[in-house]
Parts: C-alpha cells; sequence; structure tokens
C-alpha cells in the first residue's frame, strides 16, 4: 500500500473544551490545536488525532464514520454538519477550523451534546398502525410509486443537525410545544404510509406545534441526507393540518355531520 | 462501606447487552412476554452497526423467483458454511426468516417492491435465487429504525451509552452484569433473571475493517471469562469489498449490491480475472461468460450467475491474489465498476443512484469518486465474526445457564463463511429467539444475589489503569495488536506467522497488566481503550490458537501451507473455554449430526 510518510501540512483547529466536570452546565471555552492533515481527511480525523496525541480526554462522540449513523453532529465554523463528512480540502488552507457541539442542546462535555430531549418527543408521536393485510394470502401490498416518497424521509439517519439550526428550538427554546423538523418529516412519514390507520394531525397543531415553522428551510439546507424536509414534509403537513382545521367548507361540512353523532 | 454503595443498581428479569438488530429484537420479543427488560448499549440507539448493513436481508419469499424455498436457502447456507454449520440453526433460519421479514413490514418498515406490490428481493453471493429483502442500499438503517420505533413502545429501558465490563455470577448461573457510562464514569449493575448478549462483532482487532469502534468483542469476552465456550473462533469474514482510498477510510464498506446490481471486478490490466478460478463446489452455479452472467442481474431464469457474486471468502482470495501479483490499483486494491452498465442500459446513471444511493453518497463525498461514471478502488476488509459464543440452535442458550447470546456474538448458523444477507436475517431469526427463551429462564428461575465477592475484583480491574502513574499506553497496544492480527492471522495463514502472532498477544498481555491511564473517570477515551483491549486480546487470542489448529484451508481460514479441504475438516468445531488454571483451552468438538431428511435437502440443492 502507498500510504505517505512524507510531512503533511499543519492546520489550526479551535476545539470547544468544556471546563470542570460534567456538573459544569457546558462552560467552556475554544482552545488552539494544531495537527498534521493528510490527503483525504475529514474532521472527524483531525479531532481523532488531536485526540490520540495531545488531549487523550477530549469528548467526541462518534460511530460508523461514513455518514450513516448520524452520531458525530457538531458545528463546524459555524454550521452545523457531521463531523466524519466534512472534508478537510473543503477549507481554504489557512483557514483556521472552529469545532463546537450543537448549542441547541445542553453540552455533555467538549464536543457531546445532550440530545435526549429528541428521543423524549419521539415516545410522544403515535406509533405506526398498520391495516389488515389486503392480500389473499395474508400479506400486505404496496406500490413503488407509492413507498417512494416516504422512503425518502426513512433515509433519515437522527443526526438531530435540523433541530439543531431550527430557530424555534435554538432560540426561543420552545422544547415544550414544538417537535422540530426532524419529527415533522417522522411523522409526515407515518402519515403518508399506505398501511397506516392512525391519524396524527390534530396532535400535530395542538401538541407538536408545526405552526411555529415558518418554512425558512434551514433545516433542509443543513441535512447531510439531502432530504427535502420543509417543502416534502412540513408544507404537506401544514397543509393537512390547515385542511382540518381552518377550511370554512370543511369546518362547516364537519359541523353538519358530527352534530347527530355529538347529540346521540 | 458496602460494595454496592458503589453502584447505581438496577433490576430486570431480562438484560439485553447490545441495541443493535438482535438486541433489539430479543428486547421486544421478551417485552411482549411480559418481561421487564432492559438493554445496554454502548452508543446511543439506534446508532449500532446495524445501520452499516447495506444489501438487505435474506429470506426464501420467492416474490421473484418462485422457484426459490426454505429448502434452497438452507442448502446454500449450508454450502456457503462449508458444512461446519450448526444445521439447527441454518433449518430454523431459513424457516422462518420470511416470516421475520413480514413482520417487521407490518412494524413499519417500507422495502423496495416488485411491480406487484410485493417485497422485491435481489440476488447476491452465493444465494441462488434473488432473496434479499432491500431498501435500496441502507437496509440496515430501516431494520434498526423500525425495532427501534417499534421497541420504545414496548416498554424496555434503554441505557445508552453504557459499557457493561463483566457478566455477575450467583454459582455457575449468570444473575446480572456491571459496567459504566461514558459520560460521567460512574458505576452500574443490573440484576437480571437473564442476560442475552447481543454485542456484534470483533473487527477492531483488527487494522483493516469496515467495523466502528464498537466492534471490540465485548460479548465474546463476556462470556468467555463467565465461563462459556467459544467455538469456530477461526473463522473470521474479510469482506471482498472496502474502501481503501483515502486513508482515512480504509476499511469502509463497500456493499456486495454493487456486484449484486452487475458491478464487476477488474485488475490494473483491465481484465475480469474473477473468470479465472471458480471453486470446484460451485462449478455448477457460475455463468459461462460476461453476457451470461449480465442476463442473470437483469433477472433471466436460465442464467447463472457472474462470477464477482460467488462467496466472500473466495472473492476476498481473489482479490488478495491479484494484488499480491502487481496487478493491483495505485492504493492497493482493484477496480470495482459499476459504471460499466450504460453499455447495456439507457439510464444506467439514474439506475445506479436509486439502486445504490448511499455508495454514490459516500464515494462522491468521501473519495471524490462518481461510481455512475468511475470506478472504484476496493481491497478485502475484516468485517464479520462468524465465530462466537456456542448456543443451542433452537434456545440460543449457552453453555452457562442463564446467558444467552444472538446474532454476531453468537456461533453456529454461518459455519466456515457466511453469506451476504445471511446477518440481518440472522438477527430476527435469533433475536426473537432469545428474547423468548431467555424471558422463559427468567420467569421460572426467578433473581437471585451475585455473588458479592467478584464485585471487589471487579472494580479493582477497571479501576487498575489509574492507579499507576505512568506505564503502557493502552492505544499503541492497540495498535500493535491490530498490526499483529492484520499481517499474521489475516486472510491467508501460515503455521509460522501465526505462532509469532500468538507469542506476540501473549507478550501484549503481560504488558496490558502496566497499562496506565491518566485523568479521570469522565468520558475518558484513554481509559474506555484500555478497558475494550482487554477483550479484544481475548478475542484475538481465541482466534489465534484456533486457527493455529486447523490445519486445513476452509471458507474464510485459508492456509497457505495447507491450502486444501481435508475430509476430517468437516468433521469437527473447534471450541474455546477458560481453563481453571485461567489459560485458554482448546478441543475440537464433532460437528453437529445433521437430520436424513436435510441431508437430502443438500443431496438435491447441490
Amino acid at each position: 500500500m502507498s500510504e505517505t510518510n512524507q510531512s503533511q501540512p499543519k492546520r489550526r483547529f479551535d476545539i470547544w473544551r468544556t471546563k470542570g466536570d460534567a456538573s459544569s452546565g457546558g462552560e467552556g471555552a475554544f482552545e488552539r490545536y494544531e495537527t498534521e492533515v493528510g490527503e483525504g481527511m475529514v474532521v472527524l480525523d483531525c479531532v481523532h488525532r488531536i485526540q490520540a496525541e495531545q488531549a487523550n480526554d477530549l469528548a467526541v462522540r462518534w460511530n460508523c464514520k461514513a455518514g450513516k449513523c448520524g452520531s458525530c453532529s457538531a458545528e463546524i465554523n459555524g454550521m452545523p454538519r457531521l463531523l466524519c463528512m466534512t472534508r478537510m480540502d473543503s477549507f481554504s488552507p489557512d483557514e483556521i477550523i472552529s469545532i463546537e457541539p450543537m448549542r441547541t442542546f445542553p453540552t455533555v462535555r467538549d464536543l457531546v451534546a445532550d440530545v435526549r430531549w429528541n428521543y423524549q418527543v419521539k415516545e410522544k408521536i403515535r406509533p405506526f398502525e398498520p391495516i389488515a393485510p389486503q392480500a389473499a394470502d395474508g400479506t400486505h401490498r404496496m406500490m413503488h410509486e407509492d413507498v417512494e416518497r416516504i422512503q425518502e424521509f426513512r433515509k433519515c439517519i437522527e443526526c438531530f443537525l435540523c433541530q439543531d439550526v431550527c430557530h424555534v428550538l435554538r432560540d426561543h427554546q420552545k422544547f415544550d410545544e414544538f417537535d422540530g423538523p426532524r419529527f415533522f418529516q417522522f411523522t409526515a412519514g407515518l402519515e403518508m404510509h399506505p398501511l397506516d390507520a392512525a391519524d396524527r394531525i390534530p396532535d400535530l397543531k395542538h401538541r407538536a406545534g408545526i405552526g411555529y415553522c415558518n418554512i425558512t428551510k434551514c433545516c433542509t439546507n443543513v441535512c447531510p441526507e439531502n432530504i427535502r424536509i420543509t417543502d416534502n414534509a412540513i408544507i404537506p403537513m401544514k397543509e393537512r393540518v390547515a385542511d382540518r382545521f381552518y377550511d370554512p367548507l370543511m369546518r362547516l361540512l364537519r359541523f353538519v355531520f358530527q352534530r347527530p353523532s355529538a347529540n346521540r | 462501606m458496602s460494595v454496592y454503595d458503589l453502584f447505581q443498581i438496577y433490576e430486570h428479569d431480562v438484560l439485553v447487552i447490545g441495541a443493535g438488530g438482535a438486541g433489539l429484537r430479543a428486547a421486544i420479543e421478551a417485552s411482549n412476554r411480559g418481561a421487564r427488560v432492559g438493554v445496554v448499549c454502548k452508543s446511543l440507539l439506534g446508532k449500532a452497526h446495524t445501520v452499516m448493513a447495506e444489501g438487505g436481508m435474506a429470506a426464501a419469499m420467492g416474490t421473484v423467483d418462485d422457484r426459490d424455498n426454505w429448502e434452497v436457502h438452507f442448502a446454500d447456507t449450508m454450502r456457503g458454511g462449508q458444512y461446519v454449520n450448526n444445521p439447527v440453526m441454518a433449518e430454523l433460519h431459513a424457516k422462518e426468516s420470511p416470516e421475520r421479514v413480514r413482520e417487521l413490514e407490518a412494524w413499519g418498515a417500507v422495502f423496495d417492491r416488485t411491480r406487484d406490490g410485493r417485497i422485491l428481493q435481489r440476488n447476491f453471493g452465493g444465494h441462488r435465487y434473488p432473496r434479499l429483502a432491500h431498501v435500496g442500499d441502507r437496509t440496515g438503517l430501516e431494520l434498526i429504525r423500525t425495532l427501534q420505533d417499534h421497541g420504545v413502545h414496548c416498554g424496555m429501558q434503554v441505557y445508552m451509552e453504557m459499557t457493561v465490563v463483566s457478566l455477575l455470577k450467583s454459582g455457575e448461573r449468570v444473575v446480572g452484569a456491571v459496567g459504566y457510562d461514558r459520560e460521567r464514569g460512574r458505576f452500574h449493575l443490573w440484576k437480571a433473571g437473564a442476560v442475552v448478549l447481543a454485542t456484534g462483532g470483533v473487527g477492531k482487532s483488527y487494522r483493516i475493517t469496515s467495523n466502528s469502534w464498537e466492534g471490540t468483542g465485548d460479548g465474546h469476552s463476556l462470556a468467555y471469562h463467565a465461563g462459556a465456550e467459544l467455538r469456530d473462533m477461526e473463522f473470521v469474514q474479510f469482506h471482498p469489498t472496502g474502501m481503501v482510498w483515502p486513508p482515512s477510510v480504509r476499511g469502509i464498506l463497500v456493499t456486495e449490491g454493487v456486484r449484486g446490481e452487475g458491478g464487476i471486478l477488474l485488475n490494473s490490466e483491465g481484465r475480469r480475472f474473477m473468470f479465472d478460478d471458480i471453486p470446484e463446489n460451485y462449478r455448477q452455479q457460475v455463468a459461462a461468460t460476461p453476457e451470461e452472467g449480465w442476463r442473470y442481474v437483469c433477472g433471466d431464469r436460465d442464467a447463472l450467475r457472474p462470477p464477482e457474486l460467488l462467496t466472500r471468502d473466495h472473492v476476498a482470495r481473489c482479490i488478495n491474489r491479484e494484488i499480491k501479483a502487481g496487478r493491483g490499483s495505485p492504493h492497493g486494491g482493484v477496480y470495482l465498476d459499476i459504471a460499466w452498465i450504460r453499455e447495456n442500459m439507457a439510464n444506467a446513471p439514474g439506475h445506479i443512484r436509486k439502486k445504490l444511493p448511499s455508495m454514490y453518497h459516500q464515494f462522491k463525498e468521501l473519495a471524490g469518486v462518481d461510481i455512475t461514471a468511475e470506478r472504484m478502488e476496493v481491497g478485502p476488509t475484516t468485517h464479520y465474526m462468524m465465530g462466537g459464543v456456542a448456543v443451542d440452535g433452537e434456545t440460543q442458550s449457552s453453555t452457562v445457564p442463564g446467558l444467552y447470546a444472538a446474532g454476531e456474538v453468537a456461533a453456529g448458523l454461518h459455519g466456515a463463511n457466511r453469506l451476504g444477507g445471511n446477518s440481518l436475517s440472522d438477527l430476527l431469526v435469533f433475536g426473537k429467539r432469545a428474547g423468548e427463551y431467555a424471558a422463559a429462564f427468567a420467569t421460572e428461575h426467578g433473581h437471585k444475589e451475585p455473588d458479592a465477592a467478584q464485585l471487589e475484583d471487579i472494580v479493582r480491574d477497571i479501576e487498575r489503569p489509574f492507579a499507576r502513574a505512568s506505564g503502557e499506553n493502552a492505544f499503541s497496544l492497540h495498535h500493535e495488536l491490530q498490526d499483529v492480527m492484520q499481517d499474521r492471522v489475516g486472510i491467508v495463514r501460515t503455521q509460522g506467522e501465526m505462532e509469532e502472532a500468538v507469542a506476540k498477544i501473549a507478550e501484549l498481555k503481560q504488558r496490558y497488566a502496566d497499562v496506565a491511564v491518566a485523568g479521570h473517570r469522565e468520558f475518558n477515551s484513554g481509559w474506555h481503550t484500555a478497558l475494550d483491549l482487554h477483550c479484544m486480546l481475548t478475542v484475538s487470542e481465541a482466534i489465534a490458537l484456533s486457527a493455529l489448529a486447523r490445519q486445513e484451508s476452509r471458507g474464510a481460514h485459508f492456509r497457505e501451507d495447507c491450502p486444501e479441504k481435508t475430509a476430517e475438516g468437516a468433521t469437527y468445531n473447534l471450541v474455546v473455554r477458560k481453563g481453571d488454571d485461567g489459560a485458554m483451552q482448546i478441543r475440537r468438538e464433532p460437528v453437529l449430526e445433521m437430520r436424513e431428511a436435510l441431508r437430502e435437502i443438500i443431496e438435491r440443492n447441490r
């Protein structure tokens, strides 16, 4: 093999280091590191090199190193990115690269954010409820054209970068009233599932707070899977909420047709 | 102060260690049977290495070719495993995987479809018919996400980012486990009626691997030190196609699905070298010409498979041979070409992006290669452990009461070589069985207090790296171990090299006793590496000793000094256990006898 050991250019990094132990609430500062960068390296490689050579106790969360698991989410030069999918040659040669944890969530330590809130939100969403199998052999049928649009949503690797960038969470801290783009997209995937029987539209309006989203598309822009979260998931869900709750004709019809049952 | 005060203590009926496909399926099953289930995982939920599985899950549903059925799948699995598989597991797996796939669909999974709306199945190495249910090339993600989203509503308690360092026993029985959390380094103790190991593989013992940092053989080691038997440890699968360039992504998997969709392997001379060497037992199943191979890829039922879709052990060795003979690519691999299908297909680039989206993405982003127009450079990468905890084929119980194992950490289903696609179905079939039988065991036997004396030993062991101011560096020892395993117990093995490896591992074990770690217990990767290293050393010793003891070549175990299969080699499995003196013992055990009916199935499908 032809890995070369010739001297590699050094690059500078400002990495967020928390002070004290985990109870200090993530307070910290950037610390400057320098390390050699070889061909094809991504930012995560540099973080690992710094960890191995200079800072054994530098905390970073990672796993697959191929953009498939969504563990190594962070903010690189202020942008939410995956550390493992950000190539060093995407920066200009003398640029200092700053790396910090996702800021929308509490910091556990150094580059590691506490993302547990996201898991709690997901548990609140009504799970998939299958209709009875339609085919004579007792199995389901779905046409490929019908599954393609939800397969886009199911590419999600749950890196939570879309949650990190969303101003409703980041700036307005609506953690109790707003599920965030990841979970609107998750809900859209269930609502558009050809085999699903449950109704999550009232929940989207009342509990999940989809109305707070003003479709700035920041989530779409940071998605490493290039899922068109706003156009293909959030807007269709907003339309369904509007049809259900704000369309005057529909409201009238519902009013008329619900009255008998309401009087029963 | 009691030693118990050092721990946060939890109690479950069933404790599952690992939250990949097997662990989650076991947890769901045990929960559905009324057990109170805890799941401990080293990463966040949904990040386990199962997400990296790409090609699909093998299940003889016959939606694409109705000649497929469980008997053919069983015969394919046994042939691929060179007949040292556990036939009970191979039979159950072939029979039950279609139901497990359909069940996943009923939990919300969205597989690619046939024209008439059924689950689409694709070709893969060693499978006679198109058999892999799939979602593009991200089937593992679909599987784990479906299990995760279904599982969290089944009532299980999930302990994320925690590592188990030891099982607890009461007499002969396993009654719990202890571990630490990465965030704070606090100690945790789980009491459990039964424990299911679902910890996956061991790839991190090698330098070039498709495995993430989690693949350190924890379950293999936990079981071994708790007195359970390991078997088939000589069989380590080297996947033929990992990325080779740039260096930082070396080893990352390139799915066999590329070849399933028509990808061909070429050497530096442009020769399609896989046609040059077809093994005897597959001669009746391989295309005579490239043209016939392409017809097979397109679904022609009368065509035979292209030689790129031979089993992984063989393809990996052929690639290795080309590289060693100087016919490799510039970065020490060979070429994998899917772009060539343009010659046969109008919308080839669109087709490739649709069928292999994450491969397209991976090469584009990480290597700057457009696979719809350019060739990929690929080479073998340590991928999968066929060997593992010896289990009962039906119940997945180990040789220690109360301890179960499922998925990659368990041995038996795959024999000497696993077929692609048989892993995801393995996880589901035997994850479910492990959960079922572990729950039953817990119900029947209830809880028992762990022997207190062992706790003090465990605490001393895990804190030991902090006890000295200076000593061996855990990262360096790990790299030395990876080098010796890669270079001495790799794809091609010889007696002399493996003896060197055994001696080197013994030396590393000695030096491991002097490992020193600076700092504190919070998110200290040096400390974590030191603790993982204990597992990797155990596993590596088992691999090297087993590989030395099998003096023939079979499946993934290839010895240059005895390159042929022997008749005797098909009659035994190698079993490793910890002796009373603490030393590793190895012995032969006869291969499990097969029912006559199964024997006939194999004959019919020759």
